[in-house]
């Protein structure tokens, strides 16, 4: 995928300045040629390259917000019976650390890298629909003040889990449930906005030349992850609608009294939760898919049967929702149903894993920081994967829903799946974006230490699960103390080794040996031919794809 | 594959989305705190839902006019315009998926929660113990705790709402065709009468609810049923009062000269927007008041 335009024959020794002089037709671009200066470019831009920055540090920020959040419910943990907190404002500890993990961190840090690397990677000057896109942004930081500020209201702020199951959220929730449900209503705005402009961006965007099958698959994913979004989001909205009407105007969706249900909540909100955890992994496989073959030196194994698997994935996340609920007392044959999607969702999980270590195998592999988050992801999210397969299987749920085997679960394929598939997107292009090299020696720290760490945070939770601690408690028997405190210890190691990885990126964007336009040997995609930083306006005459 | 044009428009620097995210914020805010005074004498939660309303219509007002402006500037390709074709149509794509999980709930309800209430499946014993009394029929006029209420037939009001729309559904189509085919009064008349056609829907809407709370006791929170009813169309009929808003919005902008029947991506989004409120009310026709 070389480029070669007319107009921009020597990509590596312009600035930004000059592009816009390249092309006599974009004389009206001229007048925003220069970045602005000062808060207010951050706040009007249009620059696809600026919005994904912003997305990108708040999604950081809020990683330090929900992981303050997640310490405090280690501390309590560290010993049995009730020290640190009061058990409702534990409840709010851990309600409010999912939704900002999920909603506030890592799909946010999705969107930031969608937002930087898609325009370039496809060929395109920006993003489709650029002022929407600043829209799509600075939604989100107006959504979380909300949420977060209704942690300081009377009542306190939702303490119902991230799942806000009703009755939980409706009967027995606080008074500032109302601002949690307009606040889901305007992030889910933000999500659908933005994944609009990912969708049209790639259907409508890509240089001449750049067909469906010839775009990295960082896009394939983010193509399917959007089309998931806009798909989903709406119901989540419908969801929290009904939670409001049922806890504010009298209606019983949710109550049997007036003939619905309880269990209506879970089905709707799976049916949205479902599509939800793989809009939060999709990108991840197609970081790693770029990842992987640029440390191995070489082709991406079977590229085509990685577009499919992904595809697979997202057409099976629509029947597999009821996997969530096996314990509500459905039917059996919804029960088999559901468990068999679910197995099935492995296989093209397991076409995955096979490609990326097929890649590998006879590369000339180096293991530099992107690498090893990438190998890293590997093995951790296939254990991720197996234990999702453990809990697939209907009988044995029974045993396991609702207890620490759940959510050393979903911690494996959220935390060493998305959020180390991030850690690796964001060493590998730090490059690109800043224009220098991050310090590789921190860089390698930050992973050892994460990647020690991590484990003694989530895997001993598997056992605690097994022996039945249930999740979500404040205090729990004597006999899960000794697991829960080597479990606290490792949260607070990994805790503070993402310090590590904030020391890194401040360094590497204040300075630092400088990056060639293509700093990884192995690396493929338009974005290498542009130098390093990347000007401030992409490809603004698409380049020709070979 | 996209079909390059020879350059592809990124506005400059726009203040309307951080004034949107603003407005966004205030009618989040207003809206949830009004929720929560209902039941006091306080009115902050309104007002600041009332601002938030301004000023996301002041910032619609300013952000389509930028464009507007841009598009009579000729800065727009037609790439441009596949963008924003394209971005109308998946939000209309996000409509439906709305749309959708009401309707899962109605079905959820009428085939699983209400039958097992009444001791289908294998819940005998919740329909002996629970409320052995209630009787499992649909629409849904007695709760399991015993409220009444009445079901809304689909004959009457229901009915003409049905043809009305189904009728601007065609006058519109007859107005596109009018700009495309660049016959200007039969562009304005047909849509004057698609306009005005939603207003008769909205009105004859007003009227059924008054009679559903005057006459029926069929309220908001009269049991599963009358959920579902006031939900799924109260909603369709939100987006009936939008559609009309835009509706009305173009009327204008043709009756000032606005759209060539090359260009006029505003009123083509108006109509798609249109025809896909019309699709949900036969759905709604169909399911919540016939069956």
């Amino acid at each position: 995928m070389n480029t070669a335009t007319t107009t921009q024959g020597s990509h590596d020794s312009r600035g930004h300045d000059s592009s816009e002089h390249d092309s006599g037709e974009h004389h009206d671009q001229n007048a925003h040629d220069h970045k602005p200066k000062g808060i207010m470019r951050w706040i009007l831009t249009t620059n696809h390259k600026d919005i994904g920055t912003l997305y990108l540090c708040f999604s950081f920020l809020m990683f330090l917000i929900g992981g303050a959040m997640a310490m405090i419910i280690r501390a309590e943990l560290y010993q049995p019976g009730l020290q640190i907190v009061e058990p409702n404002f534990f409840n709010q500890m851990t309600t409010v650390h999912g939704l900002i993990m999920v909603f506030g961190a890592v799909m946010p840090a999705f969107t930031g890298l969608a937002n930087w690397m898609i325009p370039m990677m496809i060929g395109a000057p920006d993003m489709a629909l650029p002022r929407m896109n600043n829209w799509s942004f600075w939604i989100l930081p107006m959504a979380f003040a909300i949420l977060l500020s209704s942690l300081f209201m009377e009542g306190g702020g939702p303490n119902f889990g991230w799942t806000f199951y009703a009755p939980l959220s409706t009967t027995y929730s606080p008074p500032s449930t109302a601002l949690f449900v307009f606040a889901i209503h305007i992030m889910g705005i933000s999500s659908i906005l933005g994944a609009i402009n990912v969708v049209v961006t790639i259907i409508n965007m890509r240089a001449p030349g750049m067909t469906y099958m010839k775009m990295p698959l960082f896009v394939w994913t983010w193509l399917i992850t959007a089309f998931l979004l806009i798909a989903v989001m709406p119901v989540l909205a419908a969801t929290v609608t009904m939670v409001l009407t049922d806890k504010f105007f009298g209606t019983s969706f949710f109550a049997a009294a007036g003939g619905g249900d309880p269990v209506l909540f879970q089905h709707i909100f799976w049916f949205f939760g479902h599509p939800e955890v793989y809009i939060m992994i999709l990108p991840s496989f197609g970081i790693v898919s770029a990842i992987i073959p640029t440390f191995s030196r070489k082709k991406l194994f079977g590229y085509s049967s990685m577009v499919y698997a992904t595809a697979s994935i997202a057409i099976l996340s629509f029947t597999v929702w009821a996997h969530h609920m096996f314990t509500t007392g459905m039917p059996v044959a919804a029960e088999l149903f559901f468990m068999y999607c679910t197995m099935l969702i492995s296989v093209p999980t397991g076409v995955k894993v096979f490609n990326w270590v097929a890649t590998m195998w006879r590369g000339s592999l180096t293991f530099e920081t992107p690498m090893l988050f990438a190998i890293a992801f590997i093995i951790l999210f296939t254990i991720g994967g197996f234990s999702g397969l453990m809990l697939a299987i209907t009988p044995a749920d029974f045993q396991y829903h609702d207890t620490y085997f759940v959510v050393a679960h979903f911690h494996y394929v959220l935390v060493t799946g998305a959020i180390f598939s991030i850690m690796a997107a964001a060493y590998y292009w730090l490059p690109k974006w800043t224009g220098n090299m991050y310090d590789e020696r921190l860089g390698k720290i930050h992973f050892w230490a994460s990647l020690i760490s991590v484990n003694v945070l989530f895997f001993p939770m598997h056992f605690l699960g097994l022996a039945g601690m249930p999740r979500r408690v404040p205090d729990y028997a004597l006999q899960f103390a000794d697991f829960n405190q080597l479990v606290s210890i490792g949260g607070f190691a990994f805790g503070l080794s993402q310090l590590i990885f904030l020391v890194v990126v401040v360094k590497c964007a204040r300075g630092g040996e400088k990056a060639p336009a293509k700093p990884w040997e192995g690396a493929e995609g338009l974005e290498w031919d542009m130098p390093s930083p990347a000007p401030y306006h992409s490809h603004t005459t698409p380049p020709v794809i070979k | 594959m996209s079909k390059q044009t020879t350059s592809y428009y990124v506005p400059s620097q726009s203040h309307w989305p951080i004034v949107g995210a603003i407005g966004l914020f205030l009618i989040a805010v207003g809206a949830g705190t009004m929720v929560q005074q209902m039941s006091t004498e306080q009115s902050s939660g309104g007002w600041i839902l009332s601002l938030g309303v301004i000023i996301i219509i002041g910032m619609m007002i300013g952000w389509f006019n930028d464009v507007i402006r841009e598009a009579d500037q000729g800065l727009y390709s037609a790439q441009m315009d596949r963008s924003f074709r394209q971005g109308m149509s998946w939000f209309i794509f996000s409509e439906v998926m709305f749309f959708f999980a009401f309707f899962g709930a109605l079905f959820y309800v009428r085939t699983i929660s209400v039958p097992w209430l009444g001791g289908s499946s294998n819940n005998e014993m919740t329909g002996q113990v629970l409320w052995p009394e209630f009787e499992a029929i649909w629409p849904l006029i007695t709760t399991p705790s015993g409220d009444t209420t009445q079901a809304m037939g689909w004959k009457g009001l229901p009915l003409i709402n049905t043809v009305i729309l189904l009728t601007s559904s065609i006058t519109l189509h007859f107005a596109h065709k009018g700009l495309e085919d660049n016959k200007r009064k039969q562009l304005t008349i047909l849509l004057a009468i698609t306009a005005l056609l939603g207003l008769s829907f909205l009105f004859f809407q007003a009227e059924e609810y008054v009679e559903a709370y005057r006459e029926m006791g069929l309220t908001l929170s009269a049991g599963v049923y009358g959920n579902t009813f006031f939900l799924l169309t109260g909603f369709h009929g939100l987006h009936v009062t939008i559609g009309t808003i835009m509706l009305f919005i173009m009327l204008g902008r043709v009756i000032k000269g606005h759209f060539t029947p090359q260009r006029h991506f505003a009123f083509q989004a108006t109509s798609w927007y249109w025809h896909f409120v019309d699709v949900v009310w036969l759905g709604l026709f169909f399911f919540v008041y016939i069956l």
